[in-house]
């Protein structure tokens, strides 16, 4: 019973390492192709009458974006990406 | 009575702005009272301060509430420096898991503090209801260019509780390339943060204690009983993060973002309350123990986001894949569309999913038959979880050109089984529960 439970448990990490290493590899492949192919990529300086709105900023709202980190962060193990995920309350 | 209506913006944001500037040391403009309308003109015309307000209540049902307030002010000077100064205020009241399993009788819990105890029901999960902080804490953030195509940010962070206190600098450097249609990034934080938490920090896998009364002689071998399961000194973390980030503007309506974070957190990572049920073979349990973590951690992730500016919409939508040397993995996408209206309104829908693997060491509990392992934590913000929240926000531009925004959101987690075979009395009772919070917040700009 618990022998086929452990057996259970290593092929879940196995194929989740493999899961995460093609996902590692698909978004590192889709930066690079991005980079590469980057200098074809973009607008003119009088074509940003959409880009330059203030709700098509990266962060267009950055308060909830705080409130949010700050929420996510104390409730679940994982933080950051988008900005720091570092210390600043003991919640977590 | 009207104009005194439409009026009080405009004066309540001289007034910050003047307290603000009086902060910094710096005075706009002469302040007298007694000329107020042409003084709040004069601050308005002469600095450029923008103020971001917000409140937010945040409330699970039966555990923990909590009411968030920030202001922002930000200021662009002559040559596009920018200077954001960021005030937070929360309280935290109400229960919170404190990692025992249910059972199916009463249970008793000695208090953080060892002063007195609390009771869990018979088949459910035990919260701790001690559960109460303020927090206070204070940003600022200076960016300016520094040479052609070149942007550099630095900042100050000062967050301080009852018992904790944490302390952080960062810095940040952008270079603009491909006629500002490509940047790439670089920034580096560090946190210092110290712990002193109520009835000081347990002994990793010490026994709970039981609870000591006030001033009470009979109470003095209790406490002494108590103190031998505490140490006696505060602790701390310290966490360094290192972000590359690459921007792209693809064509006239959609931009990118490519981020990578590498965070490394030293110290003391355990959560002071939390404790595992130490159970039997017939799943009942015998005894509670403090947890204990590994005191440092690795964390990376892999961070892609793509806006798209439809005809009217926006769709904003984000991914993020997060993995440990803790074993733990995770998968976050969030998405939001903004619809307008009006010419000044929107709505904007709000979707995430949240998916997360187990740390090696959690487990829901402590079988009394093997021996105390190295690192265990029942903590199930660290188990296997997937969570997602529904969003709805609502915004509209005032007469003034002020912003007043509401958003109303529901998050929810569903703990997991990550493949703990249950004994007895534990496979009865529910040893994942899940959670459900409801968030309100209010936004205006101005």
């Amino acid at each position: 019973m618990i022998k086929t439970h452990n057996n259970h448990v290593k092929k879940s990490y196995f194929s989740e390492a493999v899961g995460s290493t093609i996902v590692k590899c698909s978004l590192i492949s889709a930066t690079i192709l991005l980079a590469s192919g980057c200098s074809s990529l973009g607008v003119q300086p009088w074509e940003r009458d959409l880009l330059a709105k203030e709700e098509m900023a990266l962060t267009s709202s950055p308060i909830d974006a705080a409130l949010d980190d700050h929420i996510y962060f104390s409730k679940e193990a994982s933080s950051g990406g988008k900005g720091f995920g570092g210390g600043g309350c003991g919640c977590n | 009575m009207q104009l005194n209506k439409k009026k009080m913006p405009i004066n309540m944001k001289a007034a910050l702005t003047i307290a603000t500037s009086a902060l910094l040391g710096t005075v706009p403009t002469a302040v007298n009272a007694a000329d107020e309308v042409s003084n709040s003109a004069k601050a308005q015309q002469e600095s450029t301060w923008d103020f971001d307000t917000a409140f937010l209540y945040y409330s699970e049902s039966d555990r923990v509430s909590a009411a968030e307030a920030i202001i922002a002010a930000t200021k662009t000077f002559e040559n596009d420096e920018v200077l954001n100064l960021k005030l937070t205020i929360d309280a935290l009241t109400g229960a919170s898991a404190n990692g025992a399993t249910a059972q199916p009788n009463v249970q008793t819990f000695t208090r953080p503090s060892g002063k007195g105890s609390y009771q869990t029901q018979a088949n459910e999960t035990p919260l701790d209801d001690t559960f109460k902080d303020t927090r206070v804490q204070l940003n600022a953030q200076w960016t300016q260019p520094l040479a052609e195509n070149y942007t550099g940010s630095a900042g100050v962070h000062i967050s301080k509780e009852y018992d904790y206190l944490s302390l952080g600098v960062n810095g940040n450097l952008a270079y603009d390339f491909n006629q500002k249609n490509s940047t790439v990034s670089l920034g580096l934080s560090y946190f210092q943060d110290t712990f002193e938490p109520e009835g000081g920090i347990p002994v990793a896998f010490a026994s709970m204690p039981t609870a000591f009364g006030d001033n009470d002689a009979e109470n003095s071998n209790a406490k002494a009983d108590f103190n031998t399961t505490r140490r006696i000194d505060s602790d701390d973390k310290t966490t360094a993060d290192i972000m590359i980030g690459f921007t792209q503007v693809i064509n006239r309506r959609m931009l990118t973002q490519f981020n990578y974070s590498y965070s490394k957190v030293d110290g003391y990572l355990n959560d002071p309350f939390k404790i595992l049920s130490v159970v039997d073979n017939k799943g009942i349990a015998q005894d509670y123990r403090y947890e204990n973590r590994p005191d440092s951690r690795v964390k990376q992730s892999l961070f892609a986001q793509t806006k798209y500016h439809f005809d009217e919409n926006i769709i904003d939508v984000s991914y993020r894949y997060m993995w440990d040397d803790w074993k733990i993995d995770s998968h976050t996408i969030d998405s939001r569309l903004r619809i307008p209206l009006s010419s000044n309104s929107y709505i904007e829908p709000h979707l995430r999913f949240y998916q997360q693997t187990a740390a090696d060491f959690y487990q829901p509990f402590l079988a009394q038959e093997n021996s105390i392992p190295e690192f265990a934590s029942a903590d199930y913000r660290i188990g296997e979880m997937s969570a997602y929240t529904v969003g709805l926000k609502y915004g509209m531009k005032m007469s003034d050109g002020n912003d007043l925004s509401f958003r109303l959101e529901y998050y929810r987690q569903d703990p997991k089984d990550s493949g703990h075979i249950a004994p007895g009395a534990l496979a009865e009772v529910d040893l994942y529960e899940s959670v459900d919070a409801v968030l309100f917040q209010v936004s205006y700009s101005f």
